[in-house]
């Protein structure tokens, strides 16, 4: 450093160039990430960023082109490769054990000598410096599954150190995390920088990119169309040239005209699994016409919330009422709120919304199978399932337009644009929606926003569900706080900023002046 | 880590298990040669004893028929996610209600006696899946060490109804007394003419044609009805099923019940078709090989049928084999059968990825 010459930068690649059979990932990539630095990779799905990470990390190798080091050209075979060149790797997908303690899995694979006793031991040593320099603490002796995510995430950065990673490759970190936690990583990251390690931020979310790198590439369509310094762009810049084309960040919609009540809730009460109460006695009308939109840190009793409406899950008490049908105490199961017109795209689209081993078609009818429309006598009718799939496809604007092709081939907007297609067909008169636009590229969120107001123009009632802040603000008509499993606030739109949001979902009851 | 290379359908579902029972046949034509048989002898041998005239054809057909049965009870089973392990036990008791039938209306007329067997089989053979499947449902006891369990239960139940209850008094072996002829499965060889004289000798009956209608009905049943779309959603996703309004618990009791029916239609074939009493251990390990075949057929019912006759065959031309080589046992046979079910079950990655590999390189050119 002191020798006056300019360092090389901590990773260089020059002309990366990868093949997957016909499909294209990089083309002729360069990239330079100085030492010292946070650099984002930003692009929507299947742009081509996690290729080149991988290569990065020698889980594929490059058919053309070259890496440097810290100035040193090397190859990169297998993780091993990577590994020992300084490169550690977080992935979006937790790599641990989960019924190991954190200092299991840190040492697992370089557990340092036959005797684990002593391995451990000198570990231990190495993470509480570790934990001290950066600010990363974790309890090295709890079992992994007992963490929260926020926490385990903490722990595969751990992993990565502890292997002596010099530049440490991030892949979309902040999907499973809630804002806080989120905010602390970003503080974390700050202090590897602070401390001269290099971070990569592998991410589609323009405002993490905003908030804390120093220099930006984009990539779409398998090569990078722009680098620069983070400070001399700005989110609608980044999301034209991601997307290729100018992007509306906010719907346009008018005013709501709210009518009569479609859905109340009284009171409601529900449990988890482990019966603990996650929802504690809440009660709002829904009413036709108008969006909902229910903000609160993720773990709150969102997702119980939604499932007890959806009658996933059976309250432990009070009332929902559907345009005057009491949903709980007739124990009316999801098929036969539907056929009520209450339609539920949930949270967790792979997990629950959809079947990942079925072709489109046998998508679209999910939770819709037993209605006239798709039967003839016993049998199914093939050719009604096909045209309605290839409606709803038409109409959605999913791609490819191929209702035979398995769901697992379409990318995660499109994904989410079959069920939003599905449920918004059956013509409901309430939508639930939860995190409508999770995993989901710019392009897509935009269209999926603009169906949600449409829904709402034509007199039907939305209950919308977001972590994303900037979701609820741009499509709620009113907006509920929860916090602790409890509504601690109602704001009109109007009245509602993301400051007096965040402190009401951090549980700060406003006395209504 | 690089994708995996699909292979093209034709091969995937065709040219693999080829290799594969070509391999296993290889190594056990390596075991052959070790025990100082030719394995060109053996295995002409092997493929004339079950196809060389029409009794062997015979023979394998009967054969392929218990295990076309087994093979769609686990193979439904399958696609609602669960594994029946027990379709031994409910191929037993169905027997059970197939023989009572059997012997009880057998002095009236056969087309009272069929569908009464029918029914009556799947009836005992649904109702032994129940349990478990009910215990799964609704306790969460684990259908695969349950239907094992019931394995044994069966067994045991059996084997002291013919020694106690059913006995054809005045005998020693724990076997009832002969059906009446109105309950004997009409044969192959009562066919008119000269088909009929050609099977004259072999136990091929009409359970085979029975057999074949399942495989048909249970395809329509699963690909082509709401019911088999909801239960391989369950099978597949049951968060998703439980979105979509299906109960999981009430489709697993569903599945297991049509299961065990499946297997239960055994005895249609063993008994009404061969032995014409309920004997001990009838089922003799058909129910085991079912799952050999629905893996092998890959839970189709082409597949299954496919496979079952392939079954069929290495036992009929297996029988042939110890007939005439001194130095081949059945346990030799058993060896052979079971490095056919290793190499296509277990093993049929180790073949996927050569051949894709291959594929590959030919399609680039």
């Amino acid at each position: 450093m002191s020798d006056g010459r300019p360092l090389p930068p901590a990773l260089e690649l020059r002309g990366i160039d990868k093949r997957f059979g016909a499909v294209h990932a990089n083309r002729a990539i360069s990239l330079a990430v100085a030492r010292g630095s946070i650099h984002g990779l930003i692009g929507e799905n299947g742009a081509g960023k996690s290729t080149v990470m991988n290569i990065v990390y020698g889980f594929h190798q490059a058919d053309a082109g070259e890496i440097l080091v810290q100035g040193r050209r090397v190859e990169l075979r297998s993780p091993q490769a990577a590994i020992a060149a300084g490169i550690g790797m977080v992935h979006q997908h937790f790599m641990l054990v989960d019924n190991f303690t954190v200092l299991e899995n840190v040492v697992l694979g370089v557990e340092d000598g036959p005797v684990l006793a002593g391995g451990l031991a000198r570990a231990r040593a190495a993470l509480e410096q570790l934990g001290r320099d950066y600010g990363l603490d974790v309890p090295l002796d709890t079992v992994v599954s007992e963490l929260s995510v926020g926490l385990q995430q903490r722990v595969e950065i751990l992993k990565a150190l502890h292997r002596g990673a010099e530049i440490l490759i991030l892949d979309e970190p902040t999907a499973v995390l809630t804002p806080q936690e989120a905010d602390q990583l970003f503080r974390m990251l700050g202090r590897l920088r602070a401390q001269g390690k290099t971070v990569i931020l592998v991410t589609h979310k323009l405002r993490e990119i905003m908030a804390v790198t120093d220099r930006v590439t984009v990539m779409r369509q398998g090569a990078v169309v722009a680098e620069v310094a983070t400070r001399d762009t700005s989110p609608r810049d980044l999301a034209e040239k991601m997307v290729g084309r100018a992007v509306l960040l906010t719907v346009e919609k008018g005013p709501a005209r709210p009518g009569e009540v479609l859905l109340e809730v009284k009171r409601l009460a529900v449990c988890d699994d482990r019966g603990v109460p996650r929802i504690k006695g809440v009660s709002f009308a829904l009413r036709a016409g108008e969006i909902i939109g229910l903000a609160g840190v993720a773990g709150n009793g969102q997702s119980e919330l939604l499932e007890a409406l959806a009658g996933i899950r059976a309250p432990s008490g009070g009332q929902i009422l559907l345009r005057g049908t009491d949903l709980v105490g007739g124990a009316v199961d999801p098929r036969a709120r539907r056929r009520l017109g209450l339609a539920h795209v949930p949270e967790d689209r792979l997990r629950r919304g959809v079947v990942a081993g079925f072709s489109a078609q046998a998508n679209s009818i999910l939770g819709y199978q037993d209605r006239a429309a798709y039967n003839r006598g016993l049998l199914a009718d093939q050719a009604a399932i096909l045209a309605g799939c290839e409606r709803q496809m038409a109409t959605y604007d999913v791609r490819p337009p191929n209702p035979r092709l398995r769901l697992t081939a379409f990318s995660g907007g499109n994904q989410q644009k079959l069920v939003i297609a599905r449920e918004l067909e059956a013509d409901p008169q309430v939508l639930l929606v939860g995190q409508p636009t999770r995993g989901v590229d710019i392009g897509a969120i935009e269209f999926i926003h603009r169906q949600l107001v449409a829904l709402r123009d034509a007199g039907k009632a939305v209950f919308l569900v977001s972590v994303e802040l900037d979701e609820i603000l741009g499509l709620a008509d009113r907006i509920l706080v929860i916090a602790g499993g409890e509504i601690v606030g109602e704001l009109a739109r109007a009245d509602a900023t993301e400051e007096r949001l965040g402190l009401m979902m951090a549980g700060v009851k406003e006395a209504h002046a | 880590m690089s994708a995996p290379r699909k292979l093209p359908r034709w091969a995937d579902l065709g040219l693999l298990p080829l290799v594969s029972l070509a391999a296993a046949l290889l190594v056990s034509c390596g075991v052959i040669a070790l025990l100082g048989e030719s394995p060109v002898q053996a295995m002409r041998l092997l493929v004339s004893g079950a196809f060389g005239s029409p009794e062997a054809v015979g023979y394998t057909l009967y054969y392929a028929t218990n295990f076309i049965f087994t093979g769609l009870a686990v193979a439904v089973a399958y696609h609602a996610g669960l594994f029946n392990i027990g379709c031994e036990g409910q191929a037993y008791i169905g027997g059970l209600g197939t023989g009572l039938v059997c012997l009880g209306l057998g002095h009236l007329s056969f087309w009272l006696v069929l569908p009464a067997a029918v029914l009556a089989g799947a009836a005992f053979g649904g109702a032994w899946a129940l349990i478990p499947a009910w215990l799964q449902a609704r306790r969460g006891s684990h259908i695969v060490i349950t239907t094992i369990m019931f394995n044994f239960i069966a067994a045991a139940l059996m084997t002291y109804l013919l020694v106690n209850v059913l006995i054809n008094p005045g005998q020693q072996s724990p076997e009832t007394r002969e059906f009446a002829a109105h309950a004997w499965m009409p044969a192959a060889g009562d066919l008119p003419g000269r088909l009929g004289a050609a099977f004259a000798t072999s136990p091929l009956n009409l359970s085979f044609v029975l057999a074949l209608a399942a495989a048909a009905a249970l395809w329509v049943y699963v690909w082509r009805t709401r019911w088999g779309y909801e239960l391989r959603v369950v099978g597949q996703n049951p968060a998703a099923a439980v979105y979509a309004g299906i109960s999981p618990g009430r489709i697993t009791v569903v599945a297991m019940v049509v299961s065990g029916a499946l297997a239960g239609c055994l005895g249609l074939n063993e008994l009404m078709g061969s032995q014409h009493r309920i004997l001990i251990d009838f089922p003799s390990g058909a129910g085991f090989v079912g799952i050999a075949v629905a893996l092998m057929g890959r839970n189709h019912p082409v597949g299954i049928v496919l496979a079952a006759v392939l079954f069929g065959a290495l036992y009929q031309g297996g029988s042939q084999l110890t007939f005439d080589l001194p130095r081949i046992n059945r346990d030799m046979v058993v060896v052979i059968q079971g490095l056919v079910i290793l190499s296509c079950g277990a093993l049929e990655n180790l073949f996927r990825a050569p051949l894709a590999r291959l594929f590959g390189r030919v399609d680039s050119k």
